[in-house]
């Protein structure tokens, strides 16, 4: 036990642990306030459908002979491209967005998987593509463009949702009622699904394409068991999201054990938690 | 001059049209009831009115001081709503946002959204979380938020569904209150015949027959008589 302290305290040393847990806790902030409005919009499965998509524009990316560290170039826009089309304003009947998701989800993770085994890039197919999965670590190897990009996304997302916080409660509470009365709907749906699209991918960097979803819907079901204003659900899925995922770092250095999963693992436990103290209050 | 002025009317979806020839026109201070059977067109006719859809064909026109985002809108409620983290104040408040161009809430906005919870007897309930009211409360939340955004035209879509007698009486009689005290144009989709012929000053019938004229006219026409006789032998 005591040398899961002593490994976490020399990690903390390093300052590749530094930077994983700073950009961790922005990229924790900012998909946690998402997740608020894509869970209460009854949208929380086109978080998953994206990080499919991230799965084969990452793979689409690799045999462009981009490295890890520049590929958002590539995953960004397609990423944002297919949210969009989404969560397109006045989407027709013939297309369910249910349905929609589901197709786009399928379709990317065959095509990615398709690329990787067409044009490999190393010897090791399945460790590729567990990577770009499950994240193995990539938080641990930041290089200094995605430290920087990742905290001036997470910052403008943070910024976005604080200055749009009245807009985005009246949009998600009642679309039909803010429509008519003078609020330009269509507009804000298209801010929320390019701000969705920059989250999913900054979160392929900590936890991985499969595990993106934990990150989105865990704070937000955690607080709402708990809290009962719209404010103080965003505030609590913010700081539950924050602390699960530095907790999580930390562990996975300590024990190691892969980053991502271990974040997802804190989720669950806090999760259950806040399940329980909701449990007992209700029958006090 | 009339508030809103419906001429030659076309409703419908993708060019299917439900509803056609639909005139009316709505002044001050009228307490209109859209009534008809389920599925004759009245909710696609409120959606058209509040801009949410496009007709197909025919005018719609604002006028004596009302544009077309002035209409304050008591929507049904969806299963969504029923479960959302969000206090009285919040929604109530929310329905402040349309009216000016800047994102935070100020003194002003603040002091209409209580001035409406209070008109609408739910002051007390201010920091109280939607999901855990009544229905009836939970609808003069709607209410007053309706009022946040507009004081000149409310259109209500079947503001009593779901609700009990007592309840029932009491929603009625702020929606009165409302039109008598404050000046407050009504429109309202309803279901309840009964209550339609009792309050409202006017009614719109849509269907296959259409009729639009005052409440005494329309006990006399045949459609009229007709349809409240076959609604009232259902009841019993």
């Amino acid at each position: 036990m005591s040398d899961f302290f002593e490994n976490i305290l020399m990690f903390l040393g390093e300052s590749y642990v530094q930077k994983a847990l700073i950009v961790g806790a922005l990229i924790s902030l900012s998909s946690s306030l998402l997740g608020v409005i894509l869970v209460l919009k009854h949208f929380s499965f086109i978080g998953d459908g994206l990080s499919r998509v991230t799965f084969a524009a990452t793979a689409v990316a690799s045999i462009m002979n981009l490295t890890a560290s520049n590929n958002m170039l590539v995953v960004l826009p397609i990423t944002m491209l297919c949210a969009i089309l989404l969560l397109r304003p006045g989407q027709s009947s013939k297309m369910r967005g249910d349905a929609a998701i589901a197709l786009i989800s399928v379709s990317a993770m065959a095509v990615g998987y398709l690329v990787l085994s067409k044009f490999p890039t190393s010897n090791n197919l399945s460790k590729d593509v567990c990577t770009t999965l499950f994240g193995s670590g990539s938080i641990l190897m930041l290089s200094s463009l995605q430290v920087w990009l990742s905290v001036g996304l997470s910052v403008a997302v943070v910024v976005i949702f604080v200055l749009f916080y009245n807009k985005i409660f009246a949009v998600t509470f009642d679309e039909s009622f803010a429509r008519t009365s003078g609020t330009r709907v269509a507009a804000y749906n298209l801010l929320i699904a390019s701000v969705i699209a920059i989250i999913i991918v900054l979160a392929m960097n900590l936890v991985g394409s499969l595990l993106i979803s934990a990150l989105i819907i865990f704070p937000a079901m955690s607080a709402m068991r708990l809290f009962k204003s719209f404010r103080s659900v965003s505030i609590c899925s913010a700081v539950f999201s924050v602390v699960c995922s530095l907790l999580g770092i930390l562990i996975s250095c300590g024990a190691s054990t892969p980053v991502g999963s271990t974040i997802v693992a804190v989720d669950i436990v806090v999760f259950l938690a806040f399940c329980a103290v909701s449990a007992v209050r209700r029958k006090a | 001059m009339a508030q809103l002025t419906c001429e030659n009317l076309v409703l419908g979806y993708e060019g299917h049209v439900v509803l056609e020839n639909v005139n009316f026109s709505v002044e001050k201070g009228d307490y209109l009831c859209i009534v008809g059977e389920n599925g004759s067109g009245k909710s696609t006719l409120m959606k058209t009115v509040l801009g949410l859809q496009k007709p197909l064909g025919g005018s719609i026109a604002f006028g004596d001081g009302v544009k077309n985002n002035e209409i304050g809108y008591l929507p049904q409620q969806t299963q969504a709503q029923r479960d959302f983290p969000a206090t009285v104040e919040e929604i109530v408040l929310s329905g402040c946002q349309g009216r000016s161009g800047r994102l935070f809430y100020g003194k002003a906005e603040k002091a209409l959204a209580r001035e409406n919870m209070e008109k609408m007897h739910i002051t007390q309930f201010a920091k109280r979380c939607y999901r855990e009211l009544s229905g009836g409360q939970q609808q003069r939340v709607l209410l007053a938020r309706a009022l946040c955004a507009t004081r000149k035209i409310l259109l209500l879509d079947e503001p009593v569904s779901g609700l009990d007698p007592k309840v029932t009486a009491e929603m009625y009689s702020l929606i009165e209150q409302l039109n008598r005290e404050d000046q407050v144009t009504i429109m309202m989709v309803s279901h309840d015949i009964g209550a339609a012929v009792s309050y409202a000053t006017k009614i719109l019938h849509v269907g296959h027959t259409m009729f639009f004229g005052t409440t005494e006219e329309y006990r006399q026409a045949d459609i009229g008589s007709r349809f409240l006789q076959l609604e009232g032998s259902e009841r019993k």
